[in-house]
Parts: C-alpha cells; structure tokens; sequence
C-alpha cells in the first residue's frame, strides 16, 4: 500500500502555508473550480432541483452500500455474462498481486494507465516497476506527477501545483525536450511520448468512476481521451475500482453524470464518456481481448461496518469538497500524507489506514460546513468528522484513546468549571489572578503557555473580564430587589 | 414576551458588554429577559473535541438550567447551533434526554433568529454611522441557515449602510480549538478573511459569533488595523454598549 504520512500533518501543513507558490497554485486553481462548479449549476437548474438532484443520488448510493453484498454478486455475474473476469481484492497488497499475475500470465512489458485513485493506494507504479514492467500514466496531470516521482495533489487535479516551468523542466529530464512555457507546445510533448506509449502497450490499467451492477458496465470519465485509449488499444484493460463505485442500473448514470462533472470541473459534460462492458466482441474489429475487473475493499469495509462512516462511501470523488475547504485551500494536498486529501481524505484516511497515524486529521477542519453544502451525495461531513473526534478522544470499542494528554488535560479542567454556576466562577476568579502579568490594556500579547502560546503567536488574545456578565446581572437584580436604583 | 438569555461562556467572561447589549435590545423590543443564575456553557467545546462524556454532562446541566424557559435566546450562532443540532447527535443514545434537548432545542434562538422571526422586527430603532460589513459566522449561516436575519436587522440601523465583503461566507479561521491545535493554518485563513474585510471599506466588520470576533479582533488589534469588530447585538443596541 501506498506509505501514509499523515502523522506528519502538523509540519507538512505549515510548510505548505508558508510555500509561495504552492499559495499562489493553490488560490488560482481553487477559485477556478468554485466559480465554475457554481457557473455550471446556475446554467441549467434551480437551487430545487439541484437540490433534489442530490437527494436522489445520496439515496442510490445509500441503497447500494445497505445492501453491497447483493451488488457485489450482481456485478461479478454481469460482468462473466459479457466475457470478463471479476477479481475481489481484500486489500491494496492482493489488489496489486492480482494485477501483476495477470500482466504475467501475458508477457506483459508495458502498461498504460489512465486516472485511478485505488491505484495510489496500491502504489501499483512502483510495483510494477520493481517487476521489470513499464507503467506509464496518460492522463497528463498523472504523467507529469510520475515523472516528478510524487502523489496526487488534488482529487481530480494532480498536477495542479505545478507551474509550466516545473513541467517544462521535468520534460527537460525525461524526454530530453528543449525548455519551453508554451502550454500547447507542452502538451503535444506528452502528446508525442504518450502516443508511442499507447502504440506499444500490452495492457492498459483504468479507475471506474462508476461500475453498473445490473449490465457489468465501467463507466469512465475523462477530459483527454487518454481514458479511452487506455481502455482500447491494448490487448488487455485491467479496470480498479473501489467496492463503493457500484450503482444499481444504467440509466443511474444520467444522474450521476450530470451532478459529478458539474461538481468537479465545473463541466456540464465531460468530453469523453466511456462506457465498457467487457473485451471484444467476435465480431468486433478491436478492443482488448481481455477484460477484469479488480473490486477493492482496501479498508472500505471499516467504514461500511461503521454506521455513521459508512455515508462516506457515498463519496464520488469530484473532489468539490476539496475546492470549497478553507484548510485544504490553504495546506493543499499533500499535507494530508496520504492519497485523498481535503475533508473527504480527512475522513476516509482514518479507517482506511489507521487512527493512531492519522489521528489529526478530523481535527483538520473548523467545521465550517462549507464542503456539506457542496457535496453531490450529501455527505454530512461535519457530523462525520465530529464522529472521528469522538472515537480519537473515547476509543471505538476496538482502540483506545489516541488524542493527547494536553487536549485531555484541557477539557477535564473545563469539564470541572463548567459542571457548577460556582465552580466556574472560583475557575474564573483563579484565572483572572492568573492572567494578571500577562495582561496590559485588557489584552494579552503573549503568553509562553500550551495552547494559549499558539493563540498569542498571531492574535491578541483578551484577558477576562474583571466581573462576569452573569454576576453583574445578579448583584444589579439583587439590587433592584432591595429597592434601589433601577439598571 | 418573556425570554431567558444564555450569555455564552464567552460572553459571560470575556464579552460582558455583548451581554448587556443583547439585554438592552430585547427590552427594548419589551421582552421580559432574565439570565438564569446557574448557567455555566453549552458544552460545544468538548463535543468539538470529541469528548463527548464531558460534553454530555455540561449539557445536561444546560438543559436542567433552561429546561423551564419559555424562549431561550443566545447571542452566538455556533453555541444555539449546539443546542439545537448537535445536542441531537450528543444524546442520540439516550431517548429521555433526548427528548429534553429536543424540546430545548426548538424553543433555542439565535438573537437574529429570534428578532426577526419569532418577534418580527426588522428595525431595532438604534442608529449608527457609515459602512458595516458582514462577516457570515459559519453555524450562523450553515447550522442554522440565518443569512438575511442579520443583514435585514443591520440595514434597518439609522444611518449605517451594509457593504458586502468577497467571500463573506467563508470561514475565518477560528473553529474553536483548531486555532490552537492548527494556528499556522488558522492564521493563514484568517488573512484572507483580514483582507476580505479590508477591501470591503467598510470601517466596522460585524458578526453573531463572540468565537469569530475574538479571533478577528486580536489579529486586527496585532496587525495595528483600526477596524472596528462588533458583535451585531452591539451594533443593534445603537452605539451605547460598545466594546473593545
């Protein structure tokens, strides 16, 4: 599986704050995507019906995850009865063994990939080539990711924090191609080296951005025609999906394709839409001969066992969430350490990977709700990641408690100022003795203490008032009561 | 009309003058407001931390304390929010209470919320000068789904005009204890908020949430920037009540 750095969060993050020009990618590309997703949606609904559209989509997806077992074995049967071959895969380990017996069994050179988040979790690039077989990404954002030796920045934009010069450079390296920030000149470089890739491929590698239970159909949607490609002209297409791709039936896909381009790129259509179901017909003049399809678990079930995370698998990674988060506008992708990012990744790294490693990432969030209001599927992510909090701070039956001792430390004290009107009131009258050095004019400035320390770095923070608002209130009253001057 | 104010912890210690002004423009609507003496917080503080044990039992004393109130009123668009949604997350195993906090939780206002839809009032008669703009606290606008409440009871401030800001929906970087655990990424939203409301020209920023307004008030007040915050029941009150 792909290594996961999210215990790594803290530095990571703060360094992307500070990274000139990763800020500057990301407050272009960011506003890009939000100005259009919103554009694309005015164009051609009501807020009612958008509305409604997201409902119907959160309620398919809802059904097929209450009952994914009976889809599970919809899928393999429809895909047998078209010619391919179902794989079920526990893990990213059997997900990439199982691609690697296949490349084997057909003397398998080259591969071809298009845009695959399961394959990241896989870390499939570097498994094939410790076994001697080039995998090569066409979609131009993964290509340009895999020769800079690095991980998807965003969802559906990897690239996105590369500026041309960092492109023409890594060209530069790799293909040996003269310096160059012209952006169509650019392009028709990995134009070029794609093509022979495409002409020379044994296999080709694909995501599925939907698997359809009921006809075994892969639907792929892709704005380069890399994705079709990929899944043609080799002599045999290897699909991956994660188990939660699955809708019920075809004509699911005319709500599903309208909410996820809208959603993503802000598109009201993607150029390609690929639809395969299975390898060559006989009659066919090409086409792969074969055809598999890979359905991951991968750590899918620790969220469909939980009753709250398993909305999650709703998820059809258009990756609005991202875009619409004031954290990952400002940290961007990679800080989160692992392959999704933004508050999706901050909800599926947990029990995807493990707690303990990516214990900071539900607290990643100000619980803003901005990327509630935008989810396509509805995904009440706030809830989920207060969800998260929860079982980080109390255990989830299985682990213990992995929030640590300062924050425990923290709210044992509050808890125990707030239980009584009087004990926080003597809490208060404490604090106020406390504060006493720290405090000029009503603020203070700085304050070399945990947590206070990391307020006062870049705010004032204001010392408490001399008399709370409710004991004011109560001597005033007590005044009054006596007979005295009014408020 | 009467009305029990829940002052908000912050309110309570650090913001007593926002207190006085929420007093001070229910009375003047003639609501009859009194503070229940024992009132400590909402409990949002743990339940953000995922604490919930020690969340729980804070808002069981929550609901002891105003369990009888004919209205609740909270001049905090996060801490009504708590009360109204999150209680229901907090006590989903636990039906008796549950039902208490449902209860609770419906006759629980946000000031706005309650100004203009439960008494109707769209001008609170105070008066003011120049331009106000409106920062949107996020449970005030996404919890709670308030975004013309305020902004009907600022234009209806003598002499004040509501100049929007870019973005006034989007966070300003405080979420609670994430701008202690997270300060580098809290600071860096918060800029863009600073910035927000530095275009806007407007020489005050308003907002329902004391949580918001601490933040931006010590980044202004660090920054040297001679905006003034306010929290709109001071706003509302007419000038009278001001704080820092």
């Amino acid at each position: 599986m792909a290594q996961v750095k999210s215990a790594q969060f803290k530095q990571a993050s703060e360094r992307a704050v500070h990274d000139p020009k990763l800020q500057h990618a990301l407050a272009h590309v960011m506003d890009h995507f939000t100005t259009a997703r919103a554009s694309a949606i005015a164009a051609d609904f009501e807020e009612e019906s958008w509305e409604s559209m997201r409902e119907r989509a959160a309620a398919i997806k809802a059904h097929t995850i209450e009952r994914l077992d009976y889809y599970l074995d919809l899928v393999d049967r429809s895909v047998r009865r078209n010619g391919g071959h179902v794989h079920f895969a526990d893990n990213a380990q059997q997900a990439s063994q199982m691609v690697l017996d296949i490349a084997r069994a057909n003397n398998v050179k080259t591969v071809i990939k298009s845009k695959s988040m399961v394959s990241e979790e896989m870390g499939i690039n570097q498994i094939l080539e410790k076994n001697g077989i080039e995998p090569v990404e066409t979609d131009l954002g993964e290509y340009i990711i895999q020769l800079a030796g690095e991980t998807p920045f965003h969802i559906i934009a990897p690239a996105m924090h590369k500026s041309r010069q960092d492109v023409s450079e890594l060209f530069g390296r790799w293909l040996k191609t003269a310096p160059t920030e012209d952006i169509t000149r650019l392009c028709v470089i990995a134009r070029d080296a794609l093509r022979e890739k495409f002409a020379i491929a044994d296999m080709g590698i694909s995501g599925a951005n939907f698997v359809v239970a009921e006809t075994g159909t892969v639907c792929i949607v892709t704005n380069e025609g890399n994705g079709r490609m990929t899944t043609s002209a080799p002599r045999i297409h290897v699909a991956i999906a994660g188990m939660e791709k699955i809708v019920p039936a075809i004509e699911d896909l005319a709500l599903f394709l309208r909410l996820l381009p809208r959603s993503a790129t802000g598109q009201r259509i993607t150029s390609y839409n690929s639809f395969i179901s299975g390898p060559r017909n006989p009659s066919d003049e090409d086409g792969p001969e074969e055809f598999h399809l890979i359905l991951v678990d991968n750590g899918r079930l620790n969220l469909l066992r939980d009753e709250i995370l398993r909305e999650a698998l709703q998820c059809i990674r258009c990756g609005a969430c991202l875009n619409h988060c004031p954290v990952y506008r400002n940290v961007g992708g990679h800080a989160y350490g692992w392959v999704y990012s933004g508050p999706i990744g901050a909800i599926v790294t947990p029990p995807m990977t493990g707690m303990e490693q990516a214990k900071d990432l539900p607290y990643a969030s100000t619980l803003c709700g901005a990327c509630r209001d935008v989810c396509p599927v509805k995904i009440d992510i706030p809830k989920l990641l207060l969800h998260l909090r929860h079982q980080a701070a109390e255990g989830d039956g299985k682990h213990g408690p992995v929030v640590g001792r300062l924050e425990r430390a923290f709210i044992g004290r509050w808890r125990k100022a707030m239980r009584t009107r009087q004990a926080m009131e003597s809490g208060a009258r404490l604090a106020r003795l406390f504060q006493g050095p720290f405090a000029r004019g009503g603020r203070i400035r700085r304050a070399p203490l945990p947590m206070i320390g990391n307020w006062t770095k870049s705010r004032d923070l204001p010392a408490l008032a001399k008399r709370s608002f409710v004991a004011s209130w109560q001597e005033r009253q007590a005044r009054r009561a006596k007979g005295g001057e009014g408020r | 009309m009467r009305a029990s104010l829940c002052a908000t912890c912050l309110v309570d210690q650090f913001f007593p003058e926002v207190g006085e002004a929420t007093v001070q423009v229910l009375e003047a609507q003639g609501v009859e407001v009194d503070v229940p003496a024992a009132q400590t917080c909402c409990g949002q503080v743990a339940f953000n931390g995922g604490f919930r044990t020690e969340a729980a039992e804070v808002a069981r004393h929550f609901l002891d304390v105003f369990g009888d109130a004919e209205r609740i009123v909270v001049p905090s668009g996060s801490c009504a929010a708590m009360v109204k949604v999150y209680y229901q997350e907090l006590f989903a195993d636990d039906p008796d209470t549950l039902d208490r906090a449902k209860a609770v939780g419906e006759k629980t206002h946000e000031l706005t919320d309650y100004l203009v839809n439960v008494l109707g009032v769209s001008e609170t008669g105070s008066s003011g000068e120049g331009l106000v703009t409106y920062h949107d606290s996020c449970h005030t606008l996404r919890e709670l789904r308030l975004k013309s409440e305020p902004r009907t009871l600022i234009e209806g401030v003598q002499g004040v005009e509501l100049q929007e800001m870019e973005a006034s929906d989007t966070c300003c970087g405080f979420g609670g204890l994430f701008s202690v655990k997270f300060p580098a990424i809290s600071e860096a939203i918060m800029e863009q908020k600073l910035a927000h409301i530095a275009e806007s020209g407007a020489g005050t920023v308003v907002a329902t949430d004391c949580g918001c307004l601490m933040h931006l008030r010590g980044a202004m007040a660090r920054r040297g920037l001679s905006i003034k915050a306010q929290h709109i029941a001071q706003l509302l009150a007419g000038g009278e009540a001001e704080g820092a």
